[in-house]
């Protein structure tokens, strides 16, 4: 029998960077908030001090900072004709657990969605004709614009101090930034971090080829900065340990080091750790969220009342507890109708691994210290001749040298052995990866449902993922990959070597934790769960942030456009929704 | 339902130290193993000896694996949370599955290594005369190689999914921070120029093409060796 709890005003589920953000607007606007975490607290020190933090056996490699399959885990297959299994330790993404979420352990690399990529289905309509679009691509516009979103995009920037270079200012084109970016109103927070030796060669060779290279924005900051807050970040110190690790020098970007230290005093915030929410509690009318129920460490159920329930968790997650709850109806890939759970996608990466004759030191970097190239990105070339929707960016990132992970051997040297050992010691200090990062379009059969077989540690059926890569991302991963090599060619290396993404898509290895849709936005009930202000169609108390609401998955890493939507939805609460609580858009 | 959460926290609190301190848990509940081992026998500590050895041999360049700690490592880490698959999804039903589905064995990682060494040696004997631990280096490495590309049958186990999991492991041990018993006296660092968990490049970064000439250090300190408990 759960016990029920004194009502809150606001309860939101999970407590990473969304969460975060949420609970420091609301509780400005006066509202009582409570955070329910499935994991710890955590904090810059003691967790993440420089005492013990640079540990990549413990983080990178046992995963101490990432959830465990044990107690939650997906199953996945390929293809409606399978029988999905079990991920049983983590593979392909890494999902965290803990205050702060992965915005603990990432690198920082915060980008903007091209104005384009909102309304790719209009735009590739108007472009190319429908013809251009595979029937079995459910792409769609989202059902809000670049230009409404910038305000968000430069409060999220400027609250994790982003190190950068405007390429666009109010339509004014500026040299050394990203040509390609959507107009923005100011120059990024901070300057561009200090230069890697392979990031300068990388920049050389891209401009050899007629590309025009940028540093890459960083949530890692190149000086000591002060935020919207007025929380004191201080200067990143080229470590080498950001992404699987917290920073221990307040110089990463995450909810400890820009909201938590005036978040935690206020007294209308409260946080509870070890809560594991099991569902959003709805009343009889099936239109209206009285709470949520969660079990804590000790194995007891709580009813936790709330006048409005915000879901912050994982991509994954989010889509999870609403299948759970029986918010919405769920997707189903043999009629196309059904919403909970469509439009799960993913990015698809490559690299070209590069091997020169000078001393790199590839172990002093950044998580975001990079240089890229744009022009392959969205529609920033024309697809015609190609004949596929999408692009991605191209950049050298020197992230760190972490030895397990982070060495690179050229394709003939021995996997193992003393031909192994002497080509490690002859790469390692001279060897850096350029990486290409595409989007991928949604389709007809990639989605997310309740697993008919595999349970959790709470009896609850896992979410059943059923996902593969098409022949237009294969298609544009090739492209992107070849001309990643032509800049790895202009490096005039000692020799390189291209890793192609090919075949199916694997739930291991590692590839990339940028999960998207399953609880996607839009301007139609009957094609989106939740409307342009992150709030679900269906139950207007209930809200759903993250990276699950995006239509489709676009070119770039997704940190900053899922900063900017929860600025914009925190925004629609204070300002429409608590004055008049019910749906903010009537379909 | 099984609740695990007083279970978890107990062994993430275990799991926050270093894999050294967890280790008397195991101990108490096997009185018997040797002091320095924690999981391995007699026997399979002389594969393993022998394995490592190959995979990464002492030569020219420096100490390898087995000098550098690597069966010590690997024997702690299948004493420990990772050997028992702690944080793995583990329950039934057990399918193959595809190879895209990933690890959809029921053994563990501790468990793997007993069965996957038993069959090696067992193969050995068959076919060579001696058990792994005893060949000559060329017919180890022989072995090695017929693992890795799967000519090798075993009788319990995927000869190239052992091979990559031990060679995974391998790599692990020469590289981690030597507070984990492995990568003894920076081996696997020093190999490669590593200069271990330093914490401040910003005056040395710019300085393109020059070599950092600091010495190794780890989380320890210096001379982490003996730290180790």
């Amino acid at each position: 029998m759960a016990t029920r709890l004194p009502k809150k005003d606001v309860v939101l589920v999970g407590f990473g960077w969304t969460a975060a953000i949420l609970a420091q607007e609301l509780t400005e606007a006066g509202m009582q908030v409570l955070a329910l975490e499935r994991g710890a607290y955590r904090d810059t020190v003691p967790d993440f001090a420089v005492d013990h933090i640079q540990d990549e056996y413990r983080y990178a490699i046992r995963d101490d900072l990432v959830e465990e399959p044990e107690r939650e885990t997906l199953t996945f297959r390929n293809s409606l004709q399978e029988t999905a299994l079990p991920m049983r330790h983590i593979g392909s993404f890494r999902p965290a657990v803990g205050a702060g979420g992965a915005g603990v352990h990432w690198n920082g690399q915060t980008w903007r969605f091209l104005p384009d990529d909102f309304r790719i289905r209009s735009h590739t309509l108007e472009r190319y004709g429908a013809k251009f679009i595979p029937r079995d691509m459910t792409i769609q516009d989202w059902p809000v614009t670049y230009q409404e979103l910038e305000p968000y995009f430069d409060k999220f920037e400027y609250l994790c101090g982003i190190s950068g270079k405007a390429g666009n200012l109010d339509g004014k084109i500026v040299e050394g930034g990203n040509p390609f970016e959507g107009a923005r109103r100011r120059e990024y927070p901070l300057p561009p971090l200090k230069r890697s030796y392979a990031t300068v060669l990388f920049d050389k060779a891209a401009k050899e080829v007629g590309l025009k290279p940028f540093p890459c924005p960083a949530a890692n900051t190149s000086a000591p900065y002060k935020n919207i807050y007025g929380v004191q970040m201080g200067q990143c110190t080229f470590c080498g340990y950001c992404e699987w690790f917290g920073c221990g020098n307040y110089s990463k970007s995450s909810p400890q080091s820009t909201i938590f230290p005036v978040l935690f005093r206020k007294q209308n915030f409260e946080f509870r750790p070890y809560c594991n929410v099991t569902r959003v509690d709805l009343d009889g009318s099936r239109k209206h969220a009285t709470g949520v129920t969660y079990i804590d460490a000790q194995g007891q159920e709580f009813e936790q009342p709330a006048e409005l329930v915000i879901l912050c968790a994982f991509a994954t997650h989010n889509p999870h507890l609403l299948l759970l709850s029986g918010i919405g109806k769920p997707y189903d890939p043999k009629t196309g109708e059904g919403v909970v759970g469509r439009n799960y996608a993913y990015q698809i990466t490559s690299s070209v691994d590069v091997f020169t004759d000078e001393i790199l030191n590839p172990f002093m970097g950044a998580g975001s210290l990079g240089q890229a190239v744009d022009e392959f990105n969205g529609d920033n070339f024309d697809h015609g001749p190609h004949g596929f929707v999408g692009g991605g960016y191209i950049a050298l990132w020197t992230t760190g040298g972490r030895p397990i992970h982070q060495s690179y051997l050229p394709k003939d040297a021995p996997k193992w052995g003393s031909g192994w050992k002497k080509a490690m010691a002859e790469n390692y200090l001279k060897a850096c990866s350029i990486a290409t990062h595409g989007s991928v379009m949604s389709y007809r059969d990639a989605y997310l449902d309740l697993d008919p077989t595999y349970r959790d540690v709470y009896g609850n059926p896992l979410l059943r993922m059923t996902f593969d890569f098409h022949q237009n991302e294969l298609k544009m991963s090739k492209f992107l990959t070849d001309r990643a090599t032509q800049i790895a060619k202009a490096m005039k290396p000692r020799s390189f070597h291209p890793k192609p993404r090919t075949g199916h898509y694997s739930i291991e290895p590692y590839q990339t934790t940028h999960n998207t849709g399953g609880a996607i936005m839009g301007s139609d009930p009957r094609t989106s769960v939740v409307n342009r202000y992150l709030q679900t169609w269906d139950v207007a108390n209930v809200f759903v942030m993250g990276a699950c609401a995006f239509p489709q998955n676009h070119g770039y890493n997704p940190t900053g456009t899922v900063g900017a939507l929860t600025y914009w939805a925190a925004d629609a609460i204070k300002n429409q929704y608590l004055k008049n609580p019910g749906p903010l858009v009537h379909a | 339902m099984p609740f695990k959460s007083e279970r978890r926290a107990f062994l993430k609190a275990a799991t926050l130290a270093p894999a050294a301190v967890a280790l008397p848990v195991r101990f108490a509940n096997n009185p018997a193993t040797p002091a320095t081992h924690g999981y391995f026998s007699g026997d399979e500590t002389r594969f393993m000896d022998a394995a490592v050895s190959r995979l990464i041999p002492a030569d020219e360049l420096g100490p390898g694996a087995k000098e550098a700690g690597v069966t010590f490592f690997i024997d702690r880490q299948l004493a420990g949370p990772y050997g028992r698959a702690e944080t793995w999804y583990m329950q039934g039903p057990w399918q193959k599955g595809t190879e895209q589905q990933g690890y959809q064995l029921k053994l563990t990682p501790a468990e793997l290594y007993r069965a996957a060494i038993a069959d090696i040696d067992a193969y050995c004997r068959k076919n060579l005369g001696k058990p792994f631990a005893e060949l000559d280096g060329a017919a180890q490495g022989k072995v090695l190689k017929g693992l890795e590309s799967d000519d090798v049958k075993l009788e319990r186990v995927k000869a190239k999914q052992f091979f990559d999991m031990l060679w995974e492991n391998t790599r692990q041990g020469f590289f981690a921070d030597p507070m984990y018993g492995g990568n003894r006296g920076f081996a696997g660092w020093k190999l490669i120029g590593f200069p271990g968990p330093r914490y401040n490049y910003v005056a040395e970064i710019d300085q393109y093409g020059k070599r950092y000439t600091q010495p190794p250090v780890g989380i320890l300190g210096r001379d982490p060796a003996r730290r180790i408990v």
